[in-house]
C-alpha cells in the first residue's frame, strides 16, 4: 500500500498549485513541495525492508483483459531515480520559486512539473509494462507542457513539438516493443519478464522487439540519431532544462534499458547497436559542445554526450559496466544539475547566456564561480570529484570489451577522444564565464542570487564532492540498484585509487590533450567556419510543413465537401463487403422455400415497387415525388398489418401521417423543383450502383427468410406475462425487458426535438407568394369543412389515444401510438385554424412536455431503485375497484406515460415550431415568448 | 411471397439510394425516408413473415416474432426524428449558404426560381 501512495502522492500534487496559488507564492510553493516530499520520505522508509531482501510489490487489477494492472514496485533501481526524481525535483522546485518572475503564471508552471514528476516516478516503479509505457507517454506529454512553458515564443513552440514528436515517435515504438515482449512472454507483468531472458532472446521476433524498444529508450534519451531535439527542448525555462534535460527524462531510456537489461540485453545484438550508438551520442555531443555559444547549449549537448557514455556501459553489459553506468547516471545528474542552475543564475543575474557576452563574473558572483568551477570539474572528470571516478570506470570498461570484436581497440581510442572533449568543454564553460576579461557589458548588473536560489547549486556541489572523495558512501545505494538490473547480487567495492594503471594513464591524457584543445580552440572554430551550418530545427520544421501540406492535399481529395463523393464510397465499401459475403455463400435459396402468394400480395408489392421506382424518378418535381412517397408509407404500413404486426401499422400509419406534413412544410421553405445537373454518365452510375446493392439487399433478405432461424423470442413469449404483467409482448418488451433502450429513445428523441427548435430559432426564409408554377395561393386559408371537422375529431381522437395508452400493455398500442395519435390529432387542429388561433387556446410551450416524459420514464427506472432492484425493473399487481372491476396496475404504465409524454412533446416541438415559421403576421404576445428572437419574415426577393 | 418481398425491399432500397446520391438536399431527405422503409422491411422480415399470427398472448396460436417488431417500432419513429431533423437542417443550410446544394459546390447555378 505504501508503495500506491509513494507513487500516487505526486501525482495528486499535481492538484495543488490550482488549489493554492491564490495564496501567493511563497504559500503555494511550500504545498506544492509537501506531497514529494512525503514521498520522498516514504521511499527513504523502505530503504531497511529493501536492504533486507524484501520484494516490495503491490498489484491490483485495472484492466484485466488487457493485461494492464496498476502494479508497482520497489527495488533497488527504482530507488535510484526516485532519489533522483524526487529529490532533485524538490530542489528545482525551491529553485523555481526563485527563478521564475513574479507576473508568470507559476501555478501553471508547478502543475506541469508536478505532473512531470509524477509520471517519471510511475515509470520508475511500473511492475507492468504497459503501465510503464502509460507512464512514458505521460512524461512526453509533460514535458511538451513544460518546454512550450513560454508558448509565446516561438522558439519554445517549435522546440515544444519536436521534442513531442521525437519522443511521442518513439513512444510508438515502444509501444509495438513492448506488446511484442508481452507476447513472446505470455504476461506484461515485469516479474514475468525478467525472469524469461531466455525465451525472450530464443524468440525470432527477439530482433523487431530489440529495435523497437531501442528506438523508445534511444529518442527518449537523446541518442544519435534522434539528439537533435534536446537542444531545441533548451528553449525552456531553466528549472526544466535542470530537471528535465539533465537529471530526469532524458534518463528514463536508460532506465528503460536498465529496466529490461535482464530481459532483453543478453545478445551480441544489443551490445552492437546499444554500445556503437552510445559511442556515436558520446562524442557528437561532445564535438557540438565544444563549439555551442549559448551557456545552456552547451550543457544540452554535454548531456546528449554523458548520455551517450552511459548509453555505452550499458551495452558492454558486463556487471561493473553497469555499476559504472549506474554510477554516473547519479554523478551526472547531480553536477549537470548544478551546472543548468548555475546557468539559470548567471541567465537570471546577467540576462544574457551567450558566452560571448559574458566574462569575468568571478568578481560579481564569487560563490557561483567556486560553485560551477567544482560542478564543471566534476563533469570534465577531475581527479577527487564524483565524475572522476565513474568516468575511470568507464575508460576501464572501454579497455576491456571485446565488444567490436578485432575492432575493439576503437572503444578505449573513441572514450578517451570523448574525454578530452570533455575536459575542453567544461573548461570553456567555466572559463569563458568568469575568468576570461569581459568583452563587452552584460544587459544586466550582474550580482549574487539570493541564498535559498543557490542552496539547491550547493546542495548538489557537496554531493559531488563528498561522493568523490568517499565513494563508499555510495556504494549500498549502488548495489541496491545494480541487483535488479543484473538480476542476481554483484560484490563490489568503489575506490579513488587504483595504482598507476592504463585507465589512470587515459585520464591524464584527456586532461592534457583537454586543456590543449581548449587553448587552441580558436582555431578549431575558424576552420569550422567554412562548413555551412545546419540546423536541426529548419530541418524539422520544413519536413512538418512539408507533411502539413501533404495531409491537407490528401484530405481536400477525400473531404471535399461533397455528400455524393462521400455516399458513393461508402455505398462501395457496402456493396463489396455485402457482395463477398453473398459469393461465399453455396445456395441463395434455404430449405425452407416459398410461401404461396395472393393477388393482394401482389398488388401491395406492385404498389410498393410502382411507387418507390416512382418516387425516384419524378424526384425533380419535388410535390410529386412526396406524394409517391407517401404511397409506399402507406402501403408499407398496410404490409406491417398483412404480416401480424398490429402495433406497428398502426406506428407507421401515424408516423407517416406527421412525416408527410413536415415534409410539406419544409418543401414550402425549398426549391418546389430541382435543376436537372447530374449529367447522364452520373446518373447511369448512380443508377448501377444503386441498383447493385438494392440486388444486394434482396437476396440477403431472401436469404434469410427462407432459412429456418432460432428466433430468441421464446422467452420474451414465456415470460411477457409472468414477468412483466402484459400480453402484448412488443409493448412489454418496449416498456420492460428493453425498457432502458427505449429510454434511451425517447431521448433522442427528445434532442432532436431541442436541436430542431434550436434551428429554427433566427431562422430567415423566404417564403413564397405562390407554388413553383406561379399559381398564387389559395385565398381560402382555413377551409370551412375541415375546420369544423377537426374541431369535432379532436375530442374523439384524444379518446381513442387514450385508449389506445391504456390498453397497449395488453392489446395492440401503447406510449409511441399514442402520442403519436394524440400528436396528429393537434397538429390537424394546426392546420385547420392556423398557429395563432390554436396558440390563443393552447398556449404552452412543447419543450417542457418531452422533457416531463424523458424525465417521467427515467424516475420511474430510478424508482426500482428505492427498492432495491435495478434500474428499471418493473412490477404489477392486479386491484379490484367497484364498477370498474378487476384491472391492472404496472410500473411499465408510468414508463409508458413517459412516452407518451415525450413523443407527443417531440412531435409537436417540430411541427409546430415548423408551422410558426409559416406564419406571416405573428400576434404581438408572442413577443415574450422564447420564439422572440426570431427577425419578421420578410417579403419580396429571395436573398441570393 | 419470400422472393417477392426480398424484392419489394431490394427496390426500395435501390431507389433510397439512388436519391441519397442527389446533389440537393431535399431529395436526400426524401431518398433517406424511402431508405428508411426499405430498412424497416428489411428487419421487420427477420422474424420471418407470419400470415394470421397472434398479435397478444391469449391462447395457443402462432405468433408473429414479437422482437423485430419491437425493433423496428422504435426505428420507425426514431427515423422519423432523424427526417425531420435533417429537413430542418436542410432549410436552415440553404437560409445560411444561400443554396440547398450537398455535393460541395459552393455557387448558386440556375436554381428553379419561385
Amino acid at each position: 500500500m505504501t508503495l500506491l501512495w509513494i507513487a500516487l502522492l505526486p501525482l495528486l500534487g499535481v492538484v495543488v498549485p490550482a488549489f493554492t496559488q491564490r495564496r501567493g507564492r511563497r504559500f503555494c510553493s511550500l504545498a506544492t513541495a509537501v506531497l514529494p516530499a512525503l514521498a520522498l520520505l516514504l521511499t527513504f522508509g523502505q530503504l531497511p525492508g529493501l536492504a533486507a531482501g524484501e520484494a516490495l510489490r503491490f498489484a491490483v487489477d485495472w484492466v484485466p483483459t488487457l493485461g494492464l494492472d496498476l502494479a508497482f514496485r520497489l527495488d533497488g533501481l527504482s530507488v535510484l531515480f526516485n532519489l533522483l526524481i524526487l529529490g532533485i525535483g524538490l530542489l528545482i522546485l525551491l529553485y523555481a520559486h526563485y527563478y521564475l518572475s513574479p507576473e508568470e503564471p507559476f501555478g501553471r508552471f508547478y502543475a506541469y512539473l508536478i505532473l512531470f514528476m509524477a509520471s517519471m516516478v510511475g515509470i520508475v516503479m511500473s511492475d507492468n509494462l504497459l503501465l510503464l509505457w502509460l507512464f512514458w507517454e505521460l512524461t512526453s506529454i509533460s514535458s511538451f507542457l513544460l518546454i512550450g512553458y513560454w508558448s509565446h515564443r516561438s522558439d519554445a513552440r517549435k522546440g515544444a513539438r519536436m521534442a513531442l514528436t521525437v519522443t511521442g515517435a518513439g513512444g510508438l515504438a515502444l509501444l509495438a516493443g513492448l506488446l511484442l515482449l508481452g507476447d513472446m512472454v505470455g504476461s506484461y507483468d515485469m516479474n514475468v519478464v525478467l525472469a524469461s531472458g531466455d525465451i525472450i532472446l530464443a524468440d525470432p521476433r527477439y530482433p523487431i522487439m530489440l529495435v523497437l524498444v531501442l528506438l523508445g529508450a534511444f529518442t527518449k534519451s537523446a541518442q544519435f540519431p534522434f539528439q537533435f531535439w534536446l537542444p531545441h527542448a533548451m528553449a525552456a525555462p531553466t528549472p526544466v532544462s535542470a530537471y528535465l534535460h539533465s537529471a530526469t527524462m532524458v534518463k528514463a531510456g536508460i532506465f528503460l534499458m536498465a529496466r529490461l537489461h535482464p530481459a532483453i540485453a543478453g545478445s551480441e545484438l544489443w551490445s552492437v547497436i546499444v554500445s556503437l550508438v552510445g559511442m556515436a551520442t558520446l562524442i557528437y555531443g561532445a564535438w557540438f559542445a565544444l563549439l555551442k555559444t549559448d551557456l545552456k547549449g552547451i550543457l544540452a549537448f554535454s548531456t546528449v554526450s554523458h548520455l551517450g557514455l552511459i548509453t555505452v556501459l550499458l551495452g558492454i553489459g558486463t556487471p561493473m559496466a553497469v555499476l559504472a553506468a549506474l554510477f554516473h547516471i547519479l554523478n551526472h545528474a547531480a553536477f549537470k544539475a548544478a551546472l543548468f542552475m548555475s546557468a539559470g543564475i548567471i541567465d537570471h543575474e546577467t540576462g544574457t547566456r551567450e558566452l560571448g557576452r559574458l566574462g569575468g563574473l568571478r568578481r560579481a558572483m564569487p560563490v557561483t564561480a567556486v560553485l560551477t568551477s567544482v560542478a564543471g570539474a566534476a563533469m570534465a572528470g577531475v581527479p577527487l570529484l564524483n565524475g572522476f571516478l565513474s568516468k575511470e570506470m568507464f575508460f576501464t570498461e572501454a579497455l576491456e570489451t571485446p565488444v567490436l570484436g578485432g575492432l575493439s581497440w576503437l572503444m578505449p581510442v573513441l572514450a578517451t577522444l570523448g574525454g578530452i572533449l570533455s575536459v575542453a568543454y567544461s573548461l570553456r564553460l567555466v572559463h569563458a564565464v568568469f575568468f576570461k576579461p569581459a568583452r563587452e557589458v552584460p544587459p544586466k548588473s550582474p550580482h549574487e542570487p539570493p541564498w535559498l536560489m543557490r542552496a539547491p547549486v550547493i546542495l548538489l556541489v557537496v554531493i559531488c564532492v563528498v561522493v568523490g572523495l568517499a565513494p563508499v558512501l555510495a556504494e549500498g545505494l549502488l548495489g541496491l540498484a545494480l541487483q535488479p538490473v543484473l538480476g542476481e547480487a554483484f560484490e563490489f567495492h568503489l575506490a579513488i585509487w587504483h595504482g598507476v594503471n592504463l585507465p589512470l594513464l587515459m585520464s591524464l591524457v584527456a586532461l592534457v590533450a583537454g586543456i590543449a584543445t581548449y587553448w587552441r580552440h580558436p582555431d578549431l572554430r575558424r576552420f569550422l567556419k567554412g562548413f555551412r551550418p545546419v540546423d536541426a530545427r529548419l530541418v524539422f520544421e520544413a519536413a512538418v510543413q512539408h507533411l502539413g501540406r501533404g495531409a491537407e492535399r490528401g484530405l481536400a481529395w477525400f473531404d471535399g465537401g461533397s455528400l455524393q463523393r462521400y455516399m458513393t464510397w461508402l455505398l462501395l465499401a457496402a456493396l463489396l463487403m455485402g457482395g463477398l459475403g453473398l459469393a461465399n455463400m453455396p445456395l441463395l435459396t434455404g430449405d425452407k422455400g416459398n410461401q404461396p402468394l395472393d393477388g393482394v400480395l401482389l398488388l401491395g408489392a406492385g404498389l410498393l415497387i410502382f411507387g418507390g421506382i416512382a418516387t425516384a424518378a419524378t424526384h425533380r418535381y419535388r410535390l410529386i415525388s412526396l406524394l409517391m412517397l407517401s404511397v409506399v408509407g402507406l402501403v408499407v404500413a398496410l404490409t406491417f398489418a398483412r404480416f401480424s404486426a398490429p402495433d406497428l401499422a398502426l406506428t407507421q400509419l401515424s408516423v407517416e401521417v406527421v412525416t408527410m406534413i413536415l415534409l410539406m412544410l419544409a418543401l414550402f421553405f425549398l426549391p418546389q423543383k430541382t435543376p436537372r445537373e447530374s449529367s447522364n454518365r452520373r446518373s447511369l452510375r448512380d443508377v448501377v450502383l444503386a441498383g447493385a446493392l438494392g440486388m444486394v439487399v434482396a437476396s440477403l433478405n431472401y436469404a434469410v427468410l427462407t432459412r429456418d432461424n432460432a428466433p430468441i423470442s421464446g422467452f420474451f413469449l414465456e415470460n411477457s406475462v409472468p414477468g412483466g404483467g402484459g400480453s402484448n409482448v412488443v409493448n412489454v418488451i418496449l416498456v420492460d425487458f428493453r425498457g432502458f433502450d427505449t429510454l434511451g429513445e425517447i431521448t433522442v428523441l427528445a434532442l432532436a426535438g431541442l436541436a430542431i427548435f434550436k434551428l429554427l430559432n433566427r431562422l430567415r426564409l423566404f417564403m413564397p407568394h405562390s407554388d413553383g408554377e406561379g399559381r398564387l395561393w389559395s385565398p381560402d386559408r382555413y377551409p370551412a369543412i375541415l375546420t369544423s371537422i377537426s374541431m369535432a375529431l379532436l375530442p374523439l381522437a384524444l379518446l381513442v389515444s387514450a385508449f389506445i395508452f391504456l390498453r397497449g400493455h395488453n392489446q395492440p398500442g401503447g406510449g409511441f401510438i399514442a402520442g403519436l395519435v394524440t400528436a396528429v390529432a393537434l397538429i390537424l387542429l394546426y392546420m385547420a385554424r392556423g398557429v395563432e388561433w390554436v396558440q390563443q387556446r393552447l398556449d404552452f410551450p412543447y419543450q417542457p412536455v418531452a422533457i416531463a416524459g424523458v424525465a417521467v420514464a427515467t424516475l420511474t427506472g430510478l424508482g426500482s431503485w428505492l427498492f432495491g432492484y435495478p434500474f428499471l425493473t418493473s412490477s404489477f399487481g392486479y386491484f379490484t375497484l367497484p364498477l370498474v372491476g378487476k384491472f391492472e396496475l404496472a410500473t411499465a404504465m408510468l414508463f409508458d406515460l413517459g412516452v407518451y409524454l415525450a413523443v407527443v412533446g417531440a412531435t409537436l416541438m417540430i411541427l409546430a415550431n415548423l408551422g410558426k415559421v409559416t406564419t406571416p403576421h405573428r400576434p404581438a404576445k408572442e413577443a415574450a415568448s422564447s420564439f422572440d428572437t426570431a427577425p419578421p419574415p420578410r417579403s419580396g426577393k429571395e436573398k441570393r | 411471397m419470400e422472393s417477392l418481398y426480398a424484392i419489394t425491399t431490394g427496390v426500395l432500397t435501390a431507389c433510397g439510394l439512388y436519391l441519397v446520391l442527389r446533389g440537393r438536399t431535399f431529395p436526400v431527405v426524401v431518398g433517406l425516408t424511402l431508405l428508411s422503409y426499405a430498412v424497416n422491411l428489411f428487419l421487420f422480415s427477420m422474424g420471418g413473415l407470419t400470415t394470421d399470427g397472434a398479435a397478444i398472448l391469449d391462447g395457443p396460436s402462432d405468433y408473429a416474432d414479437p422482437l423485430p417488431q419491437a425493433l423496428v417500432l422504435t426505428a420507425i419513429v426514431i427515423g422519423f426524428a432523424m427526417t425531420a431533423f435533417v429537413v430542418i437542417l436542410a432549410m436552415r443550410a440553404r437560409s445560411e449558404a444561400g443554396n440547398d446544394h450537398v455535393d460541395g459546390r459552393k455557387h448558386e447555378d440556375g436554381e428553379g426560381r419561385p
